[in-house]
């Protein structure tokens, strides 16, 4: 084992880390970021036109997390025994410089207000009995003119394109009539709509809705941030998601902060650096710093610092807090503990409109974050009082690119023949003619699905696995299933010759064979209360305040927006409470 | 007199009174940095990726390899020994501390303009601010007779000005402005832009070493690499004519401007050099160029076409090359040709298009090319190399295209063209690929 010093240490080189890197190397301290896959590059990963190969991208999983060395067990329920997820499908976690913020689409949302207050919202239009029994309905502990200012800086790292609604409470343009006010407009103008976005604007009007165009870190026109990074251009090519740009406008840490980064002395990037815990004193109250195993020598490597980051992926952090003891474990039996605890997701179910023959929707065609959404029925824009379930759901036409083997799998629609001609009719019919409409919406936090190290499963290094015991409630079903209804006025509008409702189905439980979506949430929650949350409103773990736990692991609920956007405002939230408060006096930044 | 004035100020730094005084200055090693900087000393004697100034760097000449020497201050491998008078001699005049000749690949045609005062901070620069390196780099490969060093000195005695001679050439023109003067100082002399830029004689001296020689000074030089440097004269559609001056500083500050990007050979000079310079010097430099009048005559101008734009817009890649450029290029270079000026640099207007010779073209698609980043643009783009994707008759198709497409007007490129001047080896000329 060999030692090493630096003043702080991130854990992980995606967004979360390189935001806390960039932040804390600003600071003057000398940072170490330690990153478990292979560095990745645009020039290497992008190469045109190797890069837009679908099977190497998407279908093989060339960026994503390797589940042969280390992966997570799943179980619907307690009392199941969990098995090890072996096969990339219904989430997609990173590996490697950039992790998930490399191959993300781009979708870039500030939070709803109310959401981050959601059990206080909640309480105060239904009354406390609204709550359904075992729902661990929370706030955040941070309100949204508290952020306003990092959601904004954000915005102008990542080169977002968007249309505002207000500014400085002025109404300045058609965004979202939902959204709050902003301090400044979108740095990009919105991206174009694609023709099914444009149908879905105009459908969703004629209904009575109110479409904006979703806000998007893939840039509408070429950029250059503060940081002084630069972004090409958008050209809709459709490779987003599961691929690196090679456009260089789809952001990310590498294309975004990492040029800046790697160029300050203060930085060293470790790569091929598994962190294997976070070291503690004897009083297990202070960290030490972080042992990692090196990937290429398997040699066990200390490096002692004043500060630990966890800014990996939302459950590879909750899997470190456990493995080393930062803060209580949840035991779902005894109600007790936090960390493990309010493991969300997000419910996403995709609906399916037919037009007529003449009318050719162009499916290749897409960017990852551009679309037309509508939020009538997201967050508390609705009255839910007559529906008695919690959540909600934007709606929206999101054509990220379909790219060809994805369609195939699409297939004709849920009545066409399984094989032959009329197969092979209908699916062409569906890629030319048929377009998405997504509901992706909110998963409240329940006692009985939550996160703990598996009794059985070992990694390749030898340690526990991450158990998920998760499955869908009747409040996450039944509020999906109302939003969905709700998409029927936009297909009659679209004068549809067919369409599908895509439905969570009730009685049917999470099913890992079918991706959904990689917004996975909670687990280490933030918040007021020592009892019911892992780390504090500046995401400092109550337990062990030199450590900081930056990622979608804070949120206490999975809302129905896309997480990028709150994790990157988190991070900076949180860096600058460590950069203004903490450094000048390390200790608990919240008493008890 | 006025000249004689402007002349004064070509200093970059007052002379300090003794070059053996025992501890040169913080200030002094900075101003010899900035100078060797502003020389590019480093784009030959530095090897990516290993120690500064150790030599190294291959130069293959039509009778053999030759290896730049190490300049570090090490006595024995280095310059560490070297006496200031042997080591001016050496910028200067192209004399080694043997007395034997230097390969003209030392631009010491263009130094032979340096000032006493630069050349004293460069000397203390490489005494005292460079890290001495203990190695040699491999010896030429030049063999018997052409080894032989007697010719490079009758050359040298053609062709290379006396450093007074070429003092009183540059720094004692007459100028219209100050400006004008340092930024004559710094492309004739420490830029050496000529040494590419200008076209060479078949016995290898450039054809002109300042703007006084005449209009083939800047107006373009041979293939380096597989890269054709082009006029930097205010030829308007293959040289500078249509650059503006703060486009010319743009793009030596941060390798790209709204008129194109640095790759190739450039690409390495604003590396090394040009990012470093000051905004005064970066001004001087384009007022300097935008002052060298265009050499053709009639000098046509380029104006926009619109008709490809048209064509590829509604559909119709009939024309030679136009699928080829809708399918490869278009995602970054447009239907227009405009690009998106700073990240993906317009082929619309772009001299390095239009230029007589397409070396330039061919290289960049076979190889591919970085931009790269500086600290005032931390941002390295890269054009991924085509060698693998498409046939020597798609690329001649694609080029002719690019070059005759949006009013370029410039003429075909015959497959045998690309044929010939296949470049060896793949992937941006073999540079370290960026990271973002």
């Amino acid at each position: 084992m060999t030692t090493k010093n630096a003043d702080a240490i991130v854990v992980g080189a995606g967004w979360a880390g390189s935001i806390l890197a960039k932040e804390l190397t600003e600071a003057g301290l000398k940072v170490v970021m330690l990153e478990r896959g292979p560095d990745r590059a645009t020039a290497v990963e992008g190469a045109y036109p190797d890069s837009i190969d679908e099977l190497r991208g998407a279908i093989r999983h060339r960026l994503f997390q390797d589940l042969s060395r280390t992966t997570v067990t799943i179980r619907n329920k307690i009392g199941q025994t969990a098995l090890p997820y072996r096969q990339l499908s219904a989430f997609l976690p990173g590996e490697g410089v950039g992790g998930a913020g490399l191959h993300w689409s781009g979708v870039h949302f500030r939070a709803a207000p109310d959401d981050l207050a959601l059990r206080s919202s909640v309480i105060a239009r239904y009354g406390q009995k609204f709550i359904p029994e075992g729902m661990n309905l929370q706030d955040y502990g941070v309100t949204y003119d508290e952020l306003e200012p990092f959601f904004d800086k954000a915005e102008k790292v990542f080169g977002t394109s968007g249309e505002a609604y207000k500014v400085n409470g002025k109404v300045v343009g058609n965004g979202n009539v939902f959204a709050p006010s902003r301090s400044d407009d979108f740095p990009l103008p919105p991206l174009k709509d694609v023709y099914t976005a444009n149908l879905f604007r105009k459908a969703a009007g004629e209904a009575g809705y109110h479409p904006y165009s979703l806000p998007a870190a893939n840039a509408s026109r070429q950029y250059t941030n503060p940081y002084g990074a630069q972004m090409g251009p958008c050209n809709f090519c459709g490779y987003c998601s599961g691929y690196d740009c090679y456009m260089y406008s789809k952001a990310s840490p590498n294309v975004n902060i990492l040029p800046v980064l790697r160029k300050d002395p203060n930085f060293t990037l470790i790569t091929r650096a598994h962190v294997m815990r976070v070291d503690l004193d004897s009083t297990k109250t202070r960290a030490t710093g972080v042992t990692y195993l090196d990937l290429d020598s398997n040699r066990e490597v200390t490096i002692t610092a004043d500060l630990v980051v966890l800014g990996a992926f939302q459950f590879h952090n909750v899997h470190l807090m456990l493995l080393s003891g930062v803060g209580k474990p949840y035991d779902a039996q005894k109600n007790e503990g936090v960390v493990g605890r309010n493991f969300v997701y997000q419910t996403i179910t995709t609906s399916r409109a037919w037009l007529p023959e003449n009318t050719f929707t162009n499916q290749f065609i897409g960017t990852g974050g551009g679309g037309v959404a509508i939020d009538d029925f997201n967050s508390m824009n609705f009255d839910h009082g007559p529906h008695g379930f919690v959540g909600g759901s934007p709606v929206w036409v999101n054509q990220a690119g379909v790219k060809p083997i994805a369609a195939s799998t699409i297939g004709g629609g849920k009545d066409a023949p399984r094989w032959g001609a009329g197969y092979k009719k209908a699916l062409v019919d569906t890629y030319r003619h048929a377009m998405a409409i997504d509901a992706h919406g909110s998963n409240m936090a329940y006692r009985d699905v939550f996160l703990d190290l598996d009794p059985t499963w070992k990694n390749a290094y030898g340690q526990p696995l991450l158990r998920m015991t998760f499955d869908w409630q009747d409040n996450d079903i039944r509020m999906n299933r109302y939003v969905v209804s709700q998409i029927e006025p936009i297909m009659k509008a679209l004068g549809a010759t067919k369409y599908e409702l895509g439905m969570l189905e009730p009685g049917k439980p999470f099913d890992t064979r079918i991706y959904q979506t990689t917004h996975l949430g909670g687990g280490a929650v933030m918040g007021d209360d020592p009892n019911t949350s892992a780390i504090n409103r500046y995401l400092q773990s109550w337990d062990v305040p030199n450590v900081f736990v930056i990622g979608s692991n804070a949120f206490p609920q999975g809302m129905g927006y896309n997480p990028t956007g709150m994790v990157a405002a988190l991070a900076y939230w949180s860096a600058h409470h460590i950069r203004t408060t903490y450094l000048k006096s390390p200790g608990p930044l919240v008493r008890v | 007199m006025r000249g004689l004035r402007f002349a004064l100020c070509l200093a970059v730094f007052p002379p300090v009174a003794s070059a053996h005084a025992a501890t040169p200055s913080d200030d002094l090693i900075r101003q010899g940095e900035y100078v060797a900087r502003a020389a590019d000393c480093a784009a030959c004697h530095s090897v990516r990726g290993q120690a500064p100034f150790a030599g190294g760097v291959p130069f293959d000449l039509p009778m053999g390899r030759i290896y730049s020497p190490n300049i570090t201050p090490d006595p024995d491998h280095g310059i560490g020994g070297d006496t200031e008078e042997q080591f001016s001699r050496a910028i200067r005049e192209g004399v080694r501390k043997d007395g034997a000749s230097m390969y003209p690949a030392m631009p010491f045609p263009s130094y032979a303009r340096l000032t006493d005062a630069d050349v004293h901070a460069l000397f203390v620069y490489f005494r005292y601010g460079v890290k001495p390196v203990a190695t040699t780099p491999p010896a030429s490969t030049i063999v018997w007779p052409l080894s032989m060093r007697w010719p490079l000195t009758l050359w040298r005695g053609m062709f290379s000005p006396a450093p007074h001679q070429a003092a009183a050439k540059t720094t004692q023109r007459s100028f219209p402005d100050p400006v004008l003067a340092r930024g004559a100082y710094l492309v004739e002399g420490a830029g050496h832009c000529g040494a590419c830029h200008t076209p060479r004689a078949l016995s290898l001296q450039e054809k002109a070493l300042t703007a006084a020689d005449g209009d083939l000074y800047l107006s373009g030089g041979g293939s380096v690499d597989g890269w054709h440097p082009p006029s930097l004269r205010q030829d308007n559609r293959t040289g500078l004519g249509r650059w503006s001056e703060n486009d010319i500083v743009a793009f030596l500050r941060g390798a790209r401007a709204s008129e194109g990007s640095a790759f190739g050979g450039m690409a390495d000079a604003v590396e090394h050099g040009t990012q470093y310079l000051t905004d005064d010097d970066l001004h001087a430099i384009a007022r300097y160029l935008r002052s060298l009048p265009a050499r053709k005559t009639p000098d046509p101008v380029w104006k926009y076409d619109a008709a490809t734009e048209t064509a590829l817009r509604r559909g119709d890649v009939s024309a030679r090359g136009a699928r080829v450029y809708v399918d490869h290029c278009a995602a970054c270079h447009r239907d227009d040709g405009r690009g998106y000026p700073s990240v993906f640099p317009p082929l619309a207007g772009n001299p390095v298009v239009m230029d007589e010779q397409p070396d330039s073209l061919i290289t960049l698609l076979y190889k591919g090319a970085i931009v790269p980043a500086s600290h005032n643009a931390p941002s390295a783009f890269v054009m991924p190399p085509y060698a693998h994707v498409l046939s020597e008759q798609q690329m001649a198709d694609v080029l002719s295209f690019i070059r005759g497409a949006w009013g370029n007007d410039a003429a075909a490129v015959d497959v045998e063209a690309v044929r010939k001047r296949t470049p060896k080896g793949s992937g941006a000329g073999g540079a370290k690929m960026p990271l973002n």
